[in-house]
């Protein structure tokens, strides 16, 4: 099992941190998998998490000037291993003005991954930051554990509003309540609901959109013969929906969600080089 | 010094007005010696055969609170007099302002002993002077919170900084961050090969905000693992020095303290000095008599095994074998004492000790 790559671009540096911050934030620990293609970082709906889960995965070519892999077996040509992605988040955070940065995992004492900066100094040789961060390495059996969630029968799919807007809204909400209610519609509009013993406040959305799905042989029918103007809803942890919202740094090219009623919520935002899936379950 | 810690020192002397810190574990100690000319007017007062130069100590709260915001001090503030009344017990700072106000701050004090580390840069078998900005770039690759950081010498004369793991923290979970710096980066580098100090970073970021604020460059003087580590900067008008403790290496450092050129209080046995109950009820009851018992120490580390050898180039397979019985770890408590007697291991026992607690004078 070998893996080495290398950022030397700092455009791409700054993306690659940006996303790492972002999935930092959203949880403690997650398994990375890395492909030859792509690489994923992943969260399964384990109790431990609250019930929420995320898929992000990136293409290594938008990112990586070099990227070598080889997986456990020729078959299973795929890595999977576990880490704390604020780690990964700290050993980038001061890489701003790199020559270089290299990645490797590596086996000393444990496995880890090392992040290797090269930084400009005065001097004649460059000055070399290198990082260990400890990594587990998940077995192949446990490997069906982290698979691809499927889009979930939604009832409603509707456009986000802007996602700073959004975030200033929740915040404040945060401030009153532990839990919160998205409820949307077919006709573009979304409400965000709290409601506790002392007040209730509700923000509107209009005019957010809805995508167009592709009906699959016509299994999204349900949606066709809906009431466009009734609302689904689901009450959700405010915590997990602040979470994902402050962590964006940079604005999705676009970014929805479908609702399943009082079961989950489906976020997907999509940027050019990356897409974030983050399900947060309804509280029952 | 507030970084160091919540007592602050004067002692006005011939050479000039010091002020100094030391934290409560006994392991870090900071000095500023203001010279003469740095003042407008200086008047240590006058020290007879008998009686020395007053010195005092005062909340370090206090006093800086005098001085909370600098950028308004500077706007408002023409003259600051700072005055001693022994008799008044209040040291006086007053604030010329502008428009003519003045602001009078008095401050109660508390007499104290003398407090002085003893060091000696000069016995120190190693020596870096860099500018302090190339430790300020080093030292952010740190976290904010780490505890302790690993000064050390590598194999093409390069200098390496590196988190210090506590053993008790599993090494499987730690992430662990290195920088190594070229020696052209440096001033001057007079290292002995090899050679390797832990000691607190917190401490030391103190020190580094001031000298990349006054932009001197920053000496550090170190010797083998448990012997202090020193801090200095040195200006026309200004010398500090920061000595801080170091854990020490038990397997390479003997146990008697004549090793040291520095002058140590006799080691005391290992149950005892981890013992910080017995200390405390020492100073409490004052046992011992005149001998003061033996500032506490941190407490004894778990052992950790020994640091591999620095590798420039990645290498994932070549790996220093792990002693089987790694060495325990210790930081040493600095020694106090006066300053009449540096350098002689046996001056210890009869060497008046700074009262911490208010029960000594």
């Amino acid at each position: 099992m070998r893996f080495r790559a290398k950022i030397v671009d700092l455009a791409c540096l700054n993306h690659f941190s940006r996303i790492i911050n972002t999935i930092a934030k959203l949880a403690k620990t997650c398994i990375l998998r890395l492909t030859v293609c792509k690489l994923y970082f992943i969260l399964s709906d384990k109790v431990a998490n609250g019930g929420a889960s995320m898929w992000c995965e990136l293409s290594q070519g938008n990112f990586f000037d070099e990227f070598q892999m080889e997986g456990v077996a020729a078959e299973h040509n795929e890595i999977y291993l576990e880490l704390v992605p604020e780690n990964l988040s700290r050993a980038l955070k001061t890489s701003q003005s790199a020559k270089a940065v290299k990645i490797k995992l590596t086996n000393k004492h444990c496995p880890c991954l090392r992040v290797a900066v090269e930084l400009p100094s005065l001097s004649s040789s460059s000055r070399i930051v290198t990082h260990d961060i400890p990594v587990g390495v998940i077995p192949r059996r446990m490997w069906s554990d982290f698979r691809e969630p499927s889009v979930p029968d939604f009832d409603v799919s509707i456009y986000l509003p802007v996602l700073k807007t959004m975030k200033s809204v929740v915040e404040r909400m945060k401030n009153l309540s532990n839990f919160i209610v998205i409820e949307a519609n077919l006709s573009g509009e979304m409400n965000l609901k709290i409601e506790t013993d002392l007040v209730s406040v509700t923000t509107h959305f209009k005019d957010l959109g809805n995508p167009p799905w592709a009906s699959e042989d016509g299994c999204q029918s349900s949606a066709q013969g809906r009431d466009l103007e009734s609302m689904t809803e689901a009450c959700i942890d405010i915590k997990k929906l602040q979470q994902l919202l402050a962590g964006q740094q940079v604005n999705p090219t676009k970014a929805l969600c479908n609702i399943v009623h009082k079961r989950i919520v489906h976020f997907i935002l999509l940027h050019e080089e990356v897409s974030l899936q983050y399900f947060i379950p309804a509280i029952a | 010094l507030s970084r160091i810690g919540d007592e602050l020192y004067l002692e006005p002397t011939e050479s000039g007005l010091s002020l100094r810190a030391v934290n409560s574990s006994r392991s870090g100690f900071a000095s500023f010696l203001f010279a003469p000319l740095f003042f407008q007017l200086y008047e240590p007062g006058s020290a007879g055969p008998e009686t020395e130069l007053f010195r005092c100590k005062v909340h370090m709260k206090s006093f800086l609170g005098i001085f909370r915001s600098l950028p308004s001090l500077e706007k408002s503030v023409g003259k600051c007099l700072i005055l001693l009344k022994p008799r008044a017990s209040r040291l006086v700072l007053q604030l010329h302002c502008k428009y003519g106000v003045t602001k009078t701050h008095n401050l109660a004090f508390q007499e104290c002993e003398r407090l002085q580390a003893v060091f000696d840069t000069q016995s120190c078998a190693s020596h870096l002077c860099a500018p302090a900005r190339l430790l300020a770039e080093a030292v952010v690759h740190f976290p904010p919170t780490l505890a302790e950081v690993t000064l050390g010498t590598g194999p093409g004369g390069k200098i390496s900084l590196r988190n210090y793991v506590e053993d008790e923290a599993e090494p499987s979970k730690t992430m662990v961050t290195e920088l190594w710096l070229a020696e052209d980066e440096f001033q001057s580098v007079a290292v002995a090969p090899g050679s390797h100090i832990t000691f607190c970073l917190k401490e030391f970021r103190g020190l580094l905000s001031f000298a990349e604020a006054s932009n001197l460059p920053l000496t550090i003087h170190f010797d083998e693992p448990g012997r202090p580590v020193i801090f200095t900067l040195d200006d026309t008008v200004l010398e500090v020095h920061l000595v801080l403790a170091t854990l020490s290496d038990l397997q390479s450092t003997s146990q008697s303290p004549s090793t040291n050129g520095v002058s140590r209080l006799p080691v005391p046995s290992d149950d005892f000095a981890d013992d910080l109950e017995s200390y405390m009820v020492a100073m409490e009851t004052g046992e011992g008599g005149s001998e003061r018992p033996p500032s506490p120490t941190f407490p004894l580390r778990t052992p950790r095994p020994a640091q591999r050898e620095p590798q420039e180039e990645e290498e994932e397979e070549e790996e220093g074998a792990v002693p089987g019985t790694p060495p325990h770890k210790k930081f040493r408590s600095l020694f106090f004492g006066s300053v009449m007697t540096p350098g002689r291991p046996g001056a210890a026992t009869t060497q008046e000790v700074l009262a911490e607690d208010s029960d000594g004078e």
